[in-house]
């Protein structure tokens, strides 16, 4: 069960995906919203799912891993659907008691599941190919700016970090909790909601100690090598861009304004 | 004699599907017979924890089969947690899995889970606290109170208190003291003895399981490689040493008194049997 969750996963590889600038792929994620978002038509979706596609394909990440990411927000994108389709005004195709499907409705449903599940896959796809640290060492150089305006950037950008990085410890930990617990009868999977709520007791109390416990440390480990923020800080790899970076952002240039384009006509 | 869990062929595939993906237990073979105290040693990475979390099925086998008194334990999968109850599995580093707000509230979390009544409930944390080797005083202290060694001793009651037929511990000295580690292995000793129920002390200190099992199975990543009483297994050295394991401390100072001279038994296995083994020189008269 703990095991479907792969949000903030990393898929250690070594595909031009994998080597980008994570700079460079943070632009090309926000590019590439923009771009879902501008998508009007079944042209520009066409265009954003090759694009989707030749990412995957050579970023060399199984698209079955992607595909599992979509379980937890299945029910927000179901949901999305029926709600716009049957609250878009427009021509009536079908109509009972106070439900009615119009042509237009169907047409926004399924371009806003299409939407949503680009989205999460596109997304995805940056954190599986780029490592936390690399992350948010990119988010921190790129928000780099808004420092002048007293955004503690650096602070923010390690705490992210720190977040990412134990989101697999803990999820390990809870499974080890879990087992403990299950060993000595415990059950996670029967009863009612009042029921089940009961039983995280046993799970969430031993979890929340060891959780103070590892930042505690953390904290003390932190502060033993004299981390004080982001001060005069040095990077042992400081990010650069290279050849394959300027390409891809002039490729991811060229799709956003293919799609802007597609949108004046219509398509 | 009929094994009480007999272990067939076990494999275990950790992450199926993903680039992590590993065999931690590939083709296992093991019988654990009623009332014995075995020691199953095998080397850092050997599936020793995968394999024993297999015993109370909270692993389930990717191929092969856990027989519990030759019942696959898989066969009704709602009865998997009674399994549980009748196969005590202490984890590594239990003390980490304690939560309520008094020892005794901790200790009766499992008995509760198989719907005792108050009554034996309280016997059985009693007695489970005893065996553990807690003092009375310390069954209405927070868990958290404690020291690192009683957290544990907590904890290992609460796998006892359910009484189970089995009782597995996953090294359970892990991380404590020579005097914390002596006194918590003398606890499960009297355990094995006053009850008669069975034990699997897992462990890689060879000295650990030399002072206390009956019989040791050798762990490595083709297998049981060896199983045998404590003379069998650690008579045979050399192949210990091919798996990544080694000899207890007092036979390695026995062998190394023979290469110099001193004709002791080279098959002592433990501080007593040296001693023994010194003295009855010392009476021969042959000596340096």
């Amino acid at each position: 069960m703990l095991k479907d969750i792969t949000l903030g996963q990393y898929f250690p590889g070594n595909s031009v995906v994998h080597r980008l600038d994570p700079r460079t792929k943070l632009l090309m994620v926000v590019a590439y919203i923009a771009a879902l978002f501008l998508a009007k038509w079944f042209v520009s979706y066409a265009v954003m799912l090759a694009v989707l596609a030749a990412c995957v394909s050579i970023s060399r990440v199984p698209p079955k891993s992607l595909v599992r990411g979509l379980k937890p927000v299945l029910f927000i994108i179901a949901f999305t659907a029926v709600l716009n389709l049957f609250y878009t005004p427009g021509r009536e195709i079908w109509r009972w008691w106070i439900f009615k499907i119009t042509w237009e409705g169907m047409e926004t449903a399924f371009f806003m599941m299409l939407r949503i599940t680009m989205l999460i896959m596109g997304t995805f796809l940056l954190t599986y190919t780029t490592s936390p640290i690399r992350l948010t060492d990119g988010l921190e150089s790129l928000l780099g700016p808004l420092k002048k305006v007293h955004v503690p950037v650096h602070e923010l950008s390690m705490m992210m970090s720190i977040a990412l990085r134990f989101i697999p410890t803990l999820i390990e930990e809870t499974d080890k909790i879990m087992s403990a617990q299950k060993a000595r009868g415990a059950d996670f999977e029967t009863g009612n909601l009042l029921q089940r709520a009961k039983a995280m007791i046993p799970l969430l109390v031993p979890l929340f100690i060891s959780a103070f416990r590892r930042a505690d440390e953390l904290a003390v480990a932190m502060e033993c090598r004299c981390y004080h923020g982001g001060e005069g800080r040095t990077k042992l790899h400081p990010l650069r861009y290279q050849r394959r970076d300027y390409v891809t952002l002039l490729l991811g240039a060229a799709v956003l304004g293919t799609v802007i384009a597609l949108r004046n006509f219509g398509l | 004699m009929e094994p009480i869990i007999r272990v067939e062929n076990l494999v275990h595939t950790y992450g199926e599907g993903t680039p992590f993906c590993r065999s931690a237990v590939d083709g296992i073979s093991l019988d654990i017979y009623p009332g014995e105290f075995l020691g199953v040693i095998g080397h850092t990475g050997s599936g020793k924890s995968t394999l024993i979390q297999h015993l109370n099925g909270l692993l389930k086998p990717t191929a092969g089969r856990v027989l519990f008194h030759g019942k696959d334990i898989w066969e009704d999968t709602k009865k998997i947690r009674e399994v549980r109850f009748r196969v005590g599995l202490v984890f590594q580093y239990p003390e980490y899995q304690l939560f309520e707000e008094t020892v005794r509230k901790d200790i009766s979390f499992g008995p509760k889970n198989m719907g005792l009544s108050e009554e034996e409930i309280a016997r059985r944390v009693e007695r489970a606290a005893a065996f553990a080797g807690l003092a009375p005083e310390l069954l209405d202290q927070s868990p958290f109170e404690l020291s690192g060694g009683q957290k544990r001793r907590v904890a290992i009651a609460g796998v006892i208190a359910m009484e189970p037929e089995v009782l597995v511990l996953d090294e359970p000295s892990a991380g404590l003291d020579p005097a914390g580690r002596d006194g918590l292995l003398a606890n499960i000793r009297d355990y094995h003895r006053a009850t008669g129920s069975t034990v699997v002390l897992v462990s890689h200190s060879m000295d650990e399981i030399a002072e206390n099992v009956d019989r040791i199975a050798v762990l490595s990543d083709a297998g049981v490689v060896m199983s045998g009483t404590p003379q069998e297994v650690f008579s045979r050295s050399e192949e210990l040493e091919a798996v990544g394991l080694t000899v207890p401390q007092v036979t390695k100072v026995a062998m190394e008194l023979r290469r110099r001279g001193v004709m002791v038994d080279a098959a002592v296995y433990t501080v007593s049997d040296l001693y023994h083994a010194l003295t009855a020189l010392g009476k021969g008269g042959a000596g340096c």
